[in-house]
């Protein structure tokens, strides 16, 4: 593998004594997209939220071992989280686009950042609209209200706010899982154009999903991380029987 | 008895419960609308008691507690505001100071009214007035006597446990993944609070300032020692004028008068304006609610 853009070594998670993840080692390549798949409670959410340390959030979180990003420490401890997060973008399970404006939403990222002027914004308001795919939904009423639209088109709004901020990395935490068919195949077609220009890192219950989206796809389970391998080799020739008994739905 | 009897007794005995309650609200009402009803003039709202007040209107007494409502909102708010954000935002759920702020706002709210009037006349007057004078102005009285302002103060401090509980309680009605959102985005915890929970939480910090205002405007205890006055020949000027207030105006008009039965009506009426001023302002807070509960149930 080359270009690796992330690097973990040897990282624990603990929430208070509970060891959540447990010396998880792996490299994640760049401009690529990397699934993560495994049971409910095996801390593949966990181990997501580590890499733009959304669990920083949490009260009794502890965090052993290193996640390089570019070959710096994101847990070293000169770094700005806040910088951290502008340039490791995160999409939620639930869509959690805010109360405001379709162009407020998009906006928002840029602004915050200190972005001023109106025809910059207008700018990257219609690009990150465009490469979200749903640029031709909303161009007619970008001061609407961003709640008045389905979920499919709210999650792919909170796709494009993050897009607005121009990350290297999205992580996205279960994207699709409360969407219907038709918008979880947009979702994942979206991936499919991204991945081109960002470094996608995709947690999923679903295993077509990822066979169809990922180019490498990592299983855990337990707080293990079980095998890593290109995602077709994972579905087609697993190295560990846990892999395979987990893929044919003998558990899980 | 069997089962069926006492399933009607009861609900009798709650439509009772229910029927006193309303008896109350309308006697209220009637009594001070008959009585007070052909004295409310445009003259009795604009002009000052004349002929040792058992004639003339109320204008004072209106100006005076519009004043006052207006520095202790002025006063409240902000303050209670940013402890509201504290409590919501900042402190965790098992900090001492957290936990010991919780319970000193509790305490405040069941702390009887009069007491705060003591207390502002003991703190603000006694004590940061008279100070202030001995520094100022070589112990002349200035700030060490009743005043608008510490009655206004006072008054902040009854009204500041109901700024700070509906404001925690609207910031949260934001939800958590709203927060996550904009903290992915790059946003620090201050940029979230300013820009997506606080306007979220907009209609939750008027409700708050409405229902402390009416609360403050009607109140009378705190304010007996603080700086209200009995009769003023002119409004407040300056922070340090005392002030006349519709409350205290009843108070001493059915009390303290020469004649109380020739200021009946001016008592009636002066009654249908305060109830009027604060019945308008619970209404304009309890549409606000409705519509934050309306957002928060659609999300």
């Amino acid at each position: 593998m080359k270009d690796i853009k992330v690097s973990v070594k040897d990282l624990s998670v603990y929430y208070g004594t509970n060891k959540a993840l447990n010396a998880i080692t792996m490299d994640i390549p760049d401009k690529k997209v990397t699934a993560f798949i495994g049971p409910s409670g095996c801390g593949k959410s966990t181990f997501l939220r580590t890499l733009n340390r959304m669990n920083d959030l949490i009260e009794n979180v502890k965090v052993e071992g290193g996640v390089f990003i570019d070959d710096v420490n994101i847990y070293q401890k000169n770094i700005d989280v806040v910088n951290l997060r502008k340039r490791v973008g995160m999409i939620f399970q639930k869509s959690n686009p805010f109360s405001k404006s379709i162009y407020e939403n998009i906006a928002y990222g840029p602004r915050i950042n200190g972005m001023t002027q109106k025809k910059k914004l207008d700018e990257i308001v219609e690009t990150s609209l465009k490469q979200a795919a749903i640029w031709d939904e909303v161009k007619d009423r970008l001061n609407n209200s961003a709640m008045g639209l389905s979920g499919g088109q709210q999650q792919r709004i909170c796709i494009a706010r993050t897009l607005a901020v121009n990350p290297d990395i999205i992580l996205m935490d279960e994207p699709a899982s409360a969407l219907d068919p038709i918008s979880t195949a947009k979702i994942e077609e979206l991936i499919h154009g991204l991945k081109k220009y960002y470094t996608i890192i995709i947690v999923t219950h679903n295993m077509q999903q990822a066979a169809r989206t990922s180019d490498l796809t990592a299983f855990f389970y337990l707080g293990e991380l079980v095998e890593m391998d290109k995602t077709r080799s994972i579905f087609t020739n697993p190295a560990k029987k846990q892999t395979e008994d987990y893929i044919s739905g003998r558990f899980g | 008895m069997n089962r069926t009897t006492k399933d009607t007794l009861m609900k009798s005995l709650t439509g009772v419960s229910v029927l006193l309650i309303l008896f109350v609200i309308v006697s209220i009402l009637t009594i001070t609308f008959i009585g007070g009803w052909r004295y409310l003039t445009w003259e009795f709202i604009t002009e000052f008691p004349k002929e040792g007040m058992t004639k003339g209107g109320i204008f004072p007494a209106i100006v005076g507690t519009a004043l006052m409502t207006l520095i202790m909102t002025v006063a409240a708010v902000p303050f209670g505001a940013i402890t509201a954000v504290y409590l919501a935002e900042y402190a965790s759920e098992k900090s001492i100071l957290a936990k010991t702020i919780r319970f000193a706002v509790k305490t405040l709210a069941v702390v009887p009214s009069i007491i705060f009037g003591l207390f502002g006349l003991g703190f603000f007057i006694k004590f940061v007035g008279l100070h202030l004078d001995n520094f100022l102005y070589g112990g002349e009285l200035h700030w060490g006597q009743p005043n608008i302002l510490w009655a206004s103060l006072t008054m902040a401090l009854l009204t500041l446990p109901i700024v700070i509980v509906s404001v925690e309680e609207s910031i949260r009605t934001v939800p958590y993944e709203t927060r996550e959102g904009s903290l992915a985005l790059g946003a620090t915890k201050w940029q979230t609070i300013r820009k997506v929970v606080l306007p979220g939480s907009i209609t939750g910090i008027l409700t708050g300032t409405i229902l402390a205002i009416s609360r403050g405007a009607g109140e009378v205890a705190p304010i007996l020692f603080t700086g209200a006055a009995y009769y003023l020949a002119d409004t407040p000027h300056a922070l340090s004028d005392q002030f006349m207030s519709l409350g205290y105006h009843i108070y001493i008009m059915s009390t303290q008068s020469t004649n109380v039965d020739d200021t009946l009506p001016i008592q009636f009426a002066t009654t249908l304006v305060l109830l009027l001023l604060t019945f308008s302002l619970s209404m304009v807070a309890v549409v606000l609610r409705y519509r934050i509960r309306k957002k928060s149930a659609s999300q």
